[in-house]
């Protein structure tokens, strides 16, 4: 098989697999917190906003050594952040527009540090750009190093802080009821995310790596309600998703890997949302269905007693969506409904009006006082 | 259609459901004209979404509401809504006049201004609620108590026959509470008709002279004095209801 | 016509027409979707143009504008599923849409004359290089009239809608009551916010488009608490940020929409602190005047409570008190100083008491508090 032989043998391919995985993984991990907090879009504002401080960096220092831009981009990173929480806490401004404010702003900012670069005689800038877009290929097996050492040092805080993690994801004012230092937990929290998206820009770009920290988490989300699970599953998904993304452009030519890395997970996405068991679309449609089409005699009965019981005469029809909502709203279920009722008819404890409307007969109303509520109680 | 004349509001068989749940149960409801009505329920009985239902901003799955014989859409121009305080943003750049001003769109229709006409009537709602010096302030800087005082002016102006309010006393202080209620017993003497949804059990009877004691289903409603019983309420807030049991 | 003074005109076009729907995004707390929707639009034009196979086709911008709706109501279905939250439907849906984008550009290079540096960056310094000519007569840059059009489109939109604009945003139910459907206005003005990316971005590039949305409409709204001043406000400082910019860019020799961007967020940087009601400096002063009024009335509600009782030496002593409140010292005797220069405590036998004055104040402030919200 020639996509394995590739794999097994390319060096240049090994490395960059192994990047976007271990990538995937850390964002996938940290990118569950951002999820749950409902600040998936703070990443996208973040990585944005890193672009100037990788052109500082090399303006400071007149290397392209990726430590020292990541460096610079992490300190815009996280001025960016307290930038956005600022603005949103001391003015009416909200959230979402501090985020698109400074996402623009500190992007364009970039911009104009990119472009002066590119006029300074012998700045050799080539290849700064790639952080714009990403380049997965040029990562190097010391890149590689960089994102684990960097990326098991977050994953290592995660363990170590996951319970004071977990309270304020969920609840953070209960947290700070608890006694714990909900602000400091936070800043904590939200540097973390910062220093994970800061590392995947190199290999899918400031534009793509807000995908990187919502769209794992998100389809990690449909299968389970638990916060470990998730986190653990996202990373899975993360990790594939790089796997998948980088071998698919390596085989295909003149196919970015960043993009492709997000289509990966994007895919994962749909599938989750389609499939995931319980809150997946279509396990729900068919739970819904059989719901509706599970005619329980009994509560359609006892649906018809009560009805009847508001009313102060019998004979008072209603229609059948009133009589078992839950069954209505299907085809089939109000055929078995329908059908349900006539049996009732035929026995004689229900009937319907001239306008099709049913109620129960005094008859009905006896056989549910005796053998229905008489055994409940 | 059994549409009695007397009653200005009909409900019939109205059954709301949020996805797949039953949030009211073949609701019936015949209001009468001219009635200071409170609507009153435990939490999560669907108080506001009953009013919703009236007003056609939830589709309820089955059931009809006529208002007068007439449709909602056919009666719209008659009908004011106070919505619940908290449900807009305060921080929004305008002033007290214009958010009463708000009031005359529905008659002004698409693209017309508001004309001196209709800020004349906005005014003098803003008089009646005592709020006519503020009518340049800004919205933002208004207390809790102002701000249900503004959306009761907004509603004045809507010159209407039926009034909808969503908990006009929440976080209101109790000088603007007596307000309000001095207000509604106004209107309900000059023969409109007021529907409130009220979470004060203990002023019931002190404001009001019709209520609906629901939870789900209507469990009573008639006059304050007859239907307001202690038996009454206590069935209202007993949480089983035999729907939820079987159904779920 | 100057190129400079041509570049200039088209970059005031674009904040202004920017700032009229940014104005409303910000206040529906959909500012993200200007990100999303500038993003997304390059897969409209892509798939545009390998229907038509030709560039300068207006279906491109159709296409575009298009996709650009798409994008807005495949974020809210996916949101109505309540599997997601609305900011994550946005961070999954555009960065999808604009992979396949840059996917299909990659792959087909070679006969495409897309460059993604160019939509996202855009260049409005080339702007002025694309002419129309009719009959071999110069009128001037095309953007120019591209951006014109697409202004007094959002103008007629903005002033004929004004009303329905301001209900909806502000109170969507009584809106839907009255008989205004607000879906109908909120993709009218969806669909205003993607006209006005497709015609900007070509020139200015989606950043750009971005920062004109926000940045103004923002600053204006620290700046006056009226939605047509807003509205006004917003286009005028998009306008300085534009030409401000230009300047600083001409003088470096950088980007140009960068340096706009730049800009806008040095404008609002300013704003925000500065700003005479709702500016940073304002703000934490009177937070600071709050909190200090606050801690006044606390203390006198502690010597109401503990007057005449038997621990009203321990409760209230000069010495103790601190640590009854639980307050640091110093903080303590800057209060306690000014209530007793006001007149309104004195201490005796080393215990603060109320003043009779300081009595009446202290109940009515009391009142003040339970009663009036």
């Amino acid at each position: 098989m020639n996509l394995l032989e590739l794999i097994l043998t390319d060096y240049t391919l090994q490395v960059v697999s192994l990047g976007s995985a271990l990538l995937g993984i850390v964002s996938g991990v940290l990118g569950s917190f951002a999820v749950i907090r409902k600040e998936s879009l703070l990443g996208d504002a973040i990585s944005h906003a890193a672009l100037p401080g990788i052109t500082i960096a090399f303006l400071l220092t007149q290397t392209k050594n990726t430590e020292i831009l990541l460096l610079g981009a992490l300190i815009s990173g996280l001025i960016a952040t307290l930038l956005i929480f600022g603005i949103s806490n001391y003015t009416r401004i909200k959230f979402d527009s501090a985020l698109g404010l400074i996402l623009s702003v500190f992007f364009g900012a970039g911009l104009v540090m990119l472009t002066y670069i590119q006029r300074i005689p012998n700045a050799n800038q080539a290849g700064l750009d790639k952080f714009i877009f990403g380049q997965a290929s040029t990562l190097l097996l010391r890149d590689v190093k960089l994102i684990a050492l960097v990326g098991s040092v977050l994953l290592a805080l995660v363990v170590l802080f996951w319970k004071e993690f977990k309270i304020v994801s969920f609840d953070r004012e209960f947290a700070e009821s608890l006694g714990f230092n909900t602000d400091r937990i936070v800043l904590l929290l939200s540097f973390m995310i910062v220093t994970s998206i800061i590392i995947g820009l190199q290999t899918v770009g400031v534009i793509l790596m807000s995908a990187m920290i919502t769209s794992p988490a998100v389809a990690a989300r449909q299968w389970t309600d638990k916060l470990s699970v998730m986190v653990i599953l996202s990373a899975v998904f993360g990790a594939i998703s790089g796997i998948g993304g980088t071998l698919i452009s390596s085989v295909i030519p003149r196919l970015p890997t960043g993009p492709m890395i997000v289509v990966f997970i994007s895919a994962i996405v749909i599938i989750s949302l389609g499939f995931a068991p319980n809150r997946g679309l279509v396990f729900r449609y068919i739970r819904n269905k059989k719901n509706q089409r599970n005619v329980n005699r009994e509560k359609i009965l006892i649906n018809l007693y009560e009805l009847a019981m508001k009313h102060d005469k019998i004979g008072h029809g209603h229609h059948v969506l009133t009589i078992d909502p839950d069954i209505g709203f299907d085809k089939i279920g109000r055929k078995n409904l329908e059908k349900q009722l006539e049996n009732f008819k035929s026995k004689g404890l229900a009937d319907k009006d001239y306008e099709d409307k049913w109620y129960i007969t005094e008859k009905g109303i006896e056989y549910v006082k005796k053998y229905i509520l008489e055994g409940e109680m | 259609m059994e549409g009695n004349l007397d009653y200005i509001i009909n409900v019939e068989d109205m059954t709301v459901a949020y996805h797949m749940k039953p949030v009211l149960w073949d609701v019936d409801l015949n209001i009468p004209k001219s009635v200071l009505m409170a609507i009153v329920g435990p939490n999560g009985a669907g108080k506001s979404t009953l009013i919703k239902a009236m007003l056609d901003l939830i589709k309820p799955i089955s059931g009809e509401v006529s208002f007068n014989g007439k449709s909602y859409k056919e009666y719209r121009r008659h009908i004011a809504y106070v919505p619940q305080s908290e449900s807009v943003d305060w921080d929004f750049p305008t002033n007290v006049l214009d958010v009463v001003l708000m009031g005359r769109y529905g008659e002004l229709g698409w693209i017309r201004r508001p004309k001196k006409r209709d800020k004349k009537l906005a005014l003098e709602a803003l008089e009646k609620v005592g709020m006519r010096e503020y009518s340049h302030r800004q919205i933002s800087q208004l207390s809790g108590g102002q701000q249900q005082r503004v959306f009761l002016a907004r509603a004045l102006v809507q010159n209407a026959d039926i009034y909808f309010m969503d908990e006009p006393f929440k976080g209101v202080d109790a000088k603007t509470e007596k307000a309000i209620i001095e207000l509604l017993k106004e209107l309900k003497d000059r023969g409109k008709t007021l529907i409130v949804v009220h979470h004060d059990l203990q002023t019931v009877e002190e404001y009001f002279d019709w209520v609906v004691l629901l939870n789900r289903q209507i469990i009573a409603a008639g006059p304050v004095e007859e239907v307001f019983t202690e038996e009454n309420i206590n069935k209202t807030y007993r949480s089983s209801l035999k729907l939820a049991r079987v159904g779920d | 016509m100057s190129a400079e003074l041509e570049i200039q005109l088209i970059a005031i076009m674009v904040a202004i027409a920017c700032s009229l729907p940014g104005v409303f995004l910000v206040l529906r707390r959909m500012a993200m979707m200007s990100d999303a929707i500038t993003h997304t639009i390059l897969l409209g034009i892509v798939i545009a143009f390998f229907i038509t196979n030709d560039l300068s086709s207006p279906f491109l911008i159709v296409g575009a504008a298009l996709m650009g709706v798409i994008t807005v109501f495949l974020i809210e279905l996916l949101n109505s599923t309540k599997l997601v939250s609305e900011d994550s439907a946005i961070g999954v849906v555009f960065p999808l849409l604009f992979s396949l984008a840059i996917i299909i550009i990659s792959k087909y290079a070679g006969s495409v004359h897309l460059d993604t540096d160019s939509v996202l960056l855009g260049e409005i310094g080339y702007a002025p290089f694309n002419r129309l000519y009719i009959a071999g007569r110069d009128f001037g840059p095309k953007s120019l009239y591209s951006m014109g059009i697409v202004l007094l489109l959002n103008l007629i939109f903005i002033i004929l809608f004004f009303k329905e604009l301001k209900l909806v945003t502000f109170d969507p139910a009584l809106a839907a009551i009255l008989g205004f459907t607000p879906t109908l206005i909120h993709y009218g003005l969806m669909t205003m916010v993607s006209v006005t990316a497709v015609a900007a971005f070509e020139s200015v590039g989606s950043i750009l488009v971005i920062a004109f949305m926000i940045g103004p409409p923002i600053s204006a709204y620290l700046l006056t608490d009226d939605l047509k001043k807003m509205i006004i406000l917003s286009g005028l400082i998009g306008s300085i940020n534009g030409i401000l910019g230009y300047q600083l860019a001409a003088y470096l020799d950088v980007s140009i929409a960068g340096s706009m961007a730049l800009m806008t967020g040095l404008v609002f940087l300013l704003i925000f602190i500065f700003a005479p009601k709702r500016g940073l400096l304002t703000v934490l002063r009177r937070r600071r005047i709050q909190k200090e009024d606050f801690a006044e009335k606390s203390l006198l509600f502690h010597l109401l409570n503990h007057e005449g009782e038997a621990d009203e030496l321990k409760e209230s002593g000069i010495g103790t008190i601190a640590e009854h409140l639980n307050w640091k010292k110093d903080y303590l005797d800057k209060i306690i100083n000014r209530l007793e220069e006001n007149g309104i405590i004195y201490i005796e036998d080393d215990t603060i008491k109320l003043t009779e004055k300081g009595r009446i104040y202290t109940i009515e402030s009391y009142e003040e508090i339970m009663y009036e919200t």
